[in-house]
């Protein structure tokens, strides 16, 4: 780097004052204000996209919710609200201990920031263990996105299924394996800087199954309570669906059900007059559609709302829980909390990052960006969180 | 390795302070009163609210988001310029979804199997029949 050769003038944008710049400070900036400002922006910059990424999932959300409303009623009775609102908790409360470590770097608080940084990775490992419980639940049970859906109402629990549980665990097992090894060799080493980092780390792994755990423990408290109602209270109006759809395969059948059973929809008389006079009608729906013909004939327009009706939206209601429709939501929700999931996992990457540099003390008044850009990432999938729970799990 | 360059060591001190530490309190604060939040969407969920119950719950959480934005993601502290490209990016959101939910909303029923096409097999004879009849 020519610093002494170079005019003034000229020398000043490139390094003119290389002496004079602190060790964090990148050699094309003036000052660390211009540094972290800049460093800002470029976050901001990346959270827009973040946000229109996501925005595409809920998108797919609105439509197919508006569709089918239905069907969203009735699956999300599957969700475990309780463990949905345990993982707002813990994310909340990871979020407050992430603006807690921004503001520790701030203010130059090497332990607390290296603690606060810490708390936070355990929630999230948390959040990863309650949602492993979620998952691996919901796998067993055949609850999966359409195509591979097979949940039987007959059957809600089959036993014939892998322990999906351990499949998810497998690979924290070996990170906590990993990280338990290279504390006890940094022990063994007397190599402070690394037993600094591998402490927490540990405790860092550990509240994966702590999670795992507080799932486990709260799912079985739900499963005893869904074995003692007979599963009326919490299948609900899915339950009813799912029997109603598994007796009557045939459209002609589904709509002759509905028609005997008329609580579902208010069924035009003149629908059930046909059937009775003609004898060449053998069933609702062939009354139906001659029902349309006739409209379409006549032109006669009070009789067509009610043939729509009996033709789209109550076929589907009574098919809320066959592989299709039940599958969309599963889709929808697999698709949303697991590329939330990811962000997670992307999130606990960094901020294992920024607890080696905490360790290290690399941050101070002048260089706290990194903690910040982190922070900001980190409330932004917080913020995810925040609109994905009442929207999947608080249905009804 | 522990080389780190205070600002009390002499360096960084030509420019004024640009950190804006927010205080525990407000943290706290923020915190319990997203909490607070939490649970009224649960409790919510337990009444109904019929129509109203998405928009109940998107203000809840809207407000929530809020709270993290200003003080967690320290928006309120921030220059100007960073909130209006984070809030201006849920404009074209809303754009999104509007008009992607519009489309689909007066489309989608042009595209929806016809009864005939469901149960071909009861259907077909009545077509004929009808046919005869006027």
């Amino acid at each position: 780097m020519s610093t002494i050769e170079a005019s003034p003038e000229v020398g000043h944008d490139e390094h003119g004052h290389d002496h004079d710049h602190p060790p964090f400070l990148a050699h094309h900036f003036d000052t660390p204000e211009q540094q972290f400002d800049s460093g800002k922006l470029g976050i901001w910059l990346f959270l827009v996209t973040e946000v229109l990424f996501f925005s595409g999932m809920f998108c797919a959300y609105a439509i197919f919710r508006a569709l089918r409303p239905e069907v969203f009623e009735g699956c999300s009775q599957f969700l475990n609200t309780k463990l949905g609102a345990i993982n707002t908790g813990v994310l909340l409360f990871s979020s407050l201990t992430m603006a807690w470590a921004v503001r520790c770097s701030q203010l130059e608080q090497h332990k607390g920031l290296v603690g606060t940084l810490a708390a936070t990775l355990s929630c999230a490992m948390i959040f990863l263990g309650v949602k492993a419980i979620e998952y691996s639940h919901k796998w067993a049970m055949g609850l999966l996105p359409a195509g591979l859906f097979f949940y039987d109402p007959n059957n809600p629990h089959p036993t014939d299924h892998p322990n999906y549980l351990l499949f998810i665990c497998i690979p924290f097992l070996i990170a906590l394996a990993g990280v338990v090894i290279w504390l006890v060799l940094s022990l063994l080493t007397a190599n402070r800087f690394h037993i600094a980092i591998a402490m927490p780390l540990t405790v860092v792994c550990l509240c994966f199954f702590v999670g795992v755990g507080l799932g486990a423990f709260l799912e079985s408290g739900e499963e005893s309570a869904e074995h003692l109602d007979g599963h009326a209270d919490s299948d609900g109006l899915a339950g009813a669906a799912i029997v109603q759809s598994a007796e009557s395969n045939a459209i002609a059948e589904n709509a002759a059900a509905v028609a005997a059973s008329g609580a579902m929809v208010p069924v035009d008389e003149s629908v059930l007059e046909i059937l009775s006079t003609d004898p060449t009608n053998s069933g609702v729906a062939s009354g139906l559609s001659a029902l349309e013909q006739q409209t379409a004939a006549a032109g006669t327009s009070t009789i067509t709302g009610d043939g729509e009706v009996l033709g789209g939206i109550t076929t589907t209601e009574v098919d809320v829980l066959t592989p299709t429709t039940a599958g969309v939501f599963f889709s929808i929700y697999y698709c949303m909390t697991g590329i939330h999931a990811i962000h997670i996992l992307a999130g606990i990457g960094v901020l294992v990052w920024l607890l080696v540099r905490a360790v290290r003390r690399d941050f101070n008044r002048q260089y706290f960006g990194p903690v910040d850009y982190v922070g900001l990432y980190w409330h932004l999938v917080d913020l995810i969180w925040i609109y994905l729970f009442p929207l999947l799990y608080l249905i009804r | 390795m522990s080389a780190h360059a205070h600002s009390d060591d002499g360096h960084g001190k030509d420019g004024h302070d640009f950190a804006h530490p927010m205080s525990v309190q407000t943290l706290l604060a923020v915190f319990f009163a997203l909490t607070f939040l939490t649970v009224i969407t649960v409790a919510q969920a337990s009444f109904d609210f019929g129509a109203f119950e998405v928009a109940t719950v998107m203000f809840i959480a809207t407000v929530k988001a809020v709270l993290v934005m200003a003080f967690f993601m320290h928006m309120i502290a921030d220059k100007p310029f960073n909130a209006i490209i984070f809030i201006g990016s849920f404009v074209f959101v809303g754009l999104f979804v509007i008009f992607t939910l519009g489309d689909s909303m007066m489309t989608s029923g042009s595209f929806e199997p016809r009864v005939e096409e469901l149960a071909p097999a009861v259907a077909e004879p009545m077509e004929v029949q009808v046919d005869g009849a006027p």
